[in-house]
């Protein structure tokens, strides 16, 4: 089918459906130009498309589970071959958890799969996040598509964290526990929210119904939306390019569509696929019969989150006690950490295009070309310093088991993270600002063997 | 001589190609073995690594031999395709506003356009006040008692203690140092009522600092198990010094002192429940906690009489 053309073959098969469609529907005059539309060859464009590789991996996983899982917290007694459960009274939810782990076919298979492929989906958005950040890819005129980019990343969380909190075993109510008191802590409308939210107090009514919703439909539906979105600006705008000899700013080049960037996709997704089935298949995870049915009274130590959200628990261990109550109004010690932090640290994310342009470069101009971060070294300081912060406060909320690991009081430990959290971010960033800046000297300064290879075409 | 080097150009190019065809078929052979070879595996009984394994294989098969097809057998290709700025052209954009510009006149209704405007943005607002209905039916928040449902717990004076499973308890069954997770008797163990009763050592606990000083039966006191943080289950008890701790965000609360804050994130002690013995030797609940349970909330102070 994909051998070269003959000249007998011209009424083949494919031809001859490519003919009955386009009599239909006017299709070879539109695509013709995208046949030879030019990818950039470089591999870190392709870290955007492995995201969206472990979306699609997500959502037939994820299809094949919805068949099998009832979000339903009835309470049954459990009689399935994991012998520490059975005859232990377990809600429906977590029940049809377990006979899908191990008594539905491959079924431990496709959930650890799902599991994994969450993991890897948030993973490859922040890296590809990355790639745009620090070779300026946002600027004009692809601040919206930043933006957009943006919401994806908060709806990849949602649907982690919803995802993660449908098992109904111990760990999943926790996490959906202190969900609940962050929204609760929202001065004024706290209580109001979380009633909305989970239907009265916690642990609330019917919150399994809600979450599966939003999981499987609500945030799905959001994030394919906006992937259309994303991928059609992608197209709408051409993508930017490094900058090489041949690279200008009214050119785009690169590999055609057809058939390399094709094929090259397909390969990635393939390999996508498989590295996931790796996971999936070899590495337990999230082993919801381990930890148990979930239970209000009732939580494990350590208890750790999937690792993007290691971030805000970090914040929630590290931000100091801070609880006051003025004119009878109350400020939570959790709201700060939990709502506002996260608040200001998206903000500048979603504000940071225009920051930039305003603050940083001066340039509002239209760019295609990408920078090198030691281009522009205030915003590749800033970004380092961001960076550590996160790292930092995503290293506290392993803060207990570091502790015992370390043998170092906890008290301790925390406060030197503390500390960490506020002054490593300063020091990534002027280090960065200092070696972009000598990156950036002239070529004298270098030693003068290495003078020739730098100036080689 | 230049000739003889083109040739074995020539010939060190097919045979490249020869090799990567036998690569990308061999690729692709593995993939269809894997792919069988998982059938077989699931029809017998299956195995999650093996089958997972099966799958690598699978999928990575197809993705090797599509990676030396495109890579090798295709080849490198690089083309240069024009890009134009993104405003669209002056007279395009032009020709749109004049366009638009044109037919807006005929949305016009004699001279009250601008006052059907606005009644139509006012029907617009209105209407989307009027969405957030289905939003506000989420959650009981007209019924009154669902907004003291914050500040009350099925705890009252009278309650039986019970643990877990439901047995009542005595003071003398519960050793120094040991602690229990206790619920009202016929709660059903609502979630938001269970507490931890803590056998502190003799004469450990400083009574001048605890919110019901009279509600300790011999060592015996007992707090709302959920953390004033974050709310997850206050669970480990370290007995020599006397600390709860919660294992989420590590809270830690000095039992002998009315459960103080000694360090962690939360901003206030767990709320104490006061206790005393019975008629019949149980232990009771003297009275409510001594304060709102569980997370803080902006209204926590004022709801007691509201």
């Amino acid at each position: 089918m994909t051998a070269a053309p003959r000249p007998e073959a011209k009424d083949s098969l494919l031809d001859r459906i490519a003919g009955w469609a386009d009599d239909r529907l006017k299709l070879a005059e539109g695509s013709r130009k995208y046949l030879r539309k030019a990818f950039p060859g470089h591999w870190s464009f392709l870290i955007g498309e492995i995201a969206m590789f472990a979306l699609i991996i997500l959502l037939l996983t994820g299809t094949f589970l919805a068949l099998f899982y009832t979000p339903d917290t009835t309470p049954v007694v459990y009689s399935g071959p994991y012998v520490p459960l059975q005859g232990t009274e377990i809600s429906a939810a977590y029940n049809s958890v377990l006979e899908l782990s191990f008594e539905v076919r491959a079924g431990l298979l496709f959930r650890q799969i799902h599991h994994w492929a969450a993991l890897v989906f948030v993973a490859a958005i922040v890296v590809h996040m990355l790639r745009i950040f620090f070779t300026g890819a946002f600027r004009r005129p692809r601040e919206l598509n930043w933006v957009v980019g943006g919401i994806l990343l908060l709806l990849a969380f949602g649907a982690g964290f919803t995802g993660y909190s449908l098992p109904d075993d111990l760990l999943s109510g926790t996490g959906l526990r202190i969900g609940y008191s962050a929204l609760l802590s929202v001065p004024f409308v706290g209580p109001l929210l979380g009633y909305l939210g989970i239907g009265g107090e916690y642990p609330g009514v019917g919150v399994l119904g809600r979450l599966h919703i939003l999981h499987v439909m609500i945030i799905p539906a959001g994030l394919l939306g906006l992937l259309g979105a994303h991928l059609f600006m992608v197209v709408r705008q051409k993508h930017t390019q490094k900058r090489t000899r041949r690279a200008r700013e009214d050119n785009v080049v690169g590999e055609p569509l057809w058939p390399n960037q094709a094929l090259t996709m397909t390969s990635l997704f393939f390999a996508v696929a498989a590295v996931l089935a790796f996971l999936g298949g070899v590495f337990e995870i999230n082993p919801v019969w381990l930890y148990g049915p979930y239970e209000p009274f009732e939580v494990f130590a350590p208890s750790q989150p999937d690792w993007y959200m290691g971030w805000l628990e970090g914040l929630l261990r590290l931000w100091p006690a801070w609880e006051f109550t003025i004119l009878g109004v109350t400020i939570p010690a959790i709201f700060i950490p939990s709502v506002v932090v996260p608040g200001i640290l998206f903000g500048i994310v979603f504000a940071w295009p225009w920051i930039d342009a305003r603050w940083i470069t001066g340039d509002h101009a239209e760019h295609h070309i990408n920078q090198r971060p030691r281009d522009v070294p205030a915003r590749t300081a800033f970004g380092f310093a961001g960076l550590t912060f996160l790292l930092v406060i995503f290293v506290a909320g392993s803060n207990d088991v570091m502790a015992a690991a370390l043998q170092t009081p906890l008290d301790t430990l925390t406060t030197v993270l503390r500390w960490a959290a506020i002054v490593l971010p300063v020091l990534a960033g002027l280090a960065a600002y200092r070696i972009a800046e000598r990156l950036n000297q002239p070529v004298e300064a270098a030693p003068s063997s290495t003078v020739p290879a730098a100036k080689s075409t | 001589m230049a000739d003889q080097t083109t040739t074995d150009e020539r010939d060190d190019k097919a045979r490249a190609e020869d090799r990567a065809t036998r690569i990308a078929a061999l690729c692709f052979g593995v993939s269809i073995l894997a792919a069988l070879g998982l059938l077989v595996v699931y029809l017998t009984g299956g195995d999650t690594q093996l089958e997972g394994i099966l799958l690598t294989l699978a999928f990575g098969g197809v993705a090797a031999g599509l990676g030396v097809w495109v890579r090798v057998l295709i080849g490198p290709s690089v083309i240069v395709e024009p890009r134009d700025p993104m405003p669209s052209r002056a007279e395009d954009r032009a020709g749109f506003e004049q366009d638009f510009d044109s037919t807006v006149d005929e949305v016009k209704v004699g001279g009250r356009r601008r006052f059907l405007l606005q009644l139509l943005g006012g029907a617009g607002a209105s209407l989307g006040l009027a969405l957030t209905v289905p939003l506000l039916s989420l959650g009981p928040i007209f019924d009154p008692n669902a907004r003291r449902e914050l500040f009350d717990t099925s705890w009252s004076a009278g309650r039986r203690l019970v643990t877990i499973e439901g047995e009542e308890l005595r003071p003398e069954m519960l050793a120094v140092d040991e602690i229990a997770t206790v619920f009202p008797a016929d709660s059903d163990r609502a979630a938001d009522s269970q507490a931890v009763l803590v056998h502190t050592r003799p004469g450990a606990i400083d009574l001048s600092t605890l919110p019901y000083p009279d509600g300790v039966v011999d060592g015996l006191v007992v707090y709302s198990k959920i953390c004033t943080h974050a709310g997850c289950p206050v669970g480990l008890y370290r007995a020599q010094d006397a600390e709860l701790i919660c294992p989420c965000h590590q809270s830690q609360f000095l039992v002998t002192a009315g459960a103080k804050v000694l360090s962690g994130p939360t901003g206030r002690p767990l709320p104490q429940l006061p206790i005393g013995v019975d008629d019949e030797g149980f232990l009771v609940a003297t009275g409510e906690f001594s304060a709102p349970v569980g997370p803080s909330f902006w209204n926590l102070t004022q709801g007691q009489d509201s």
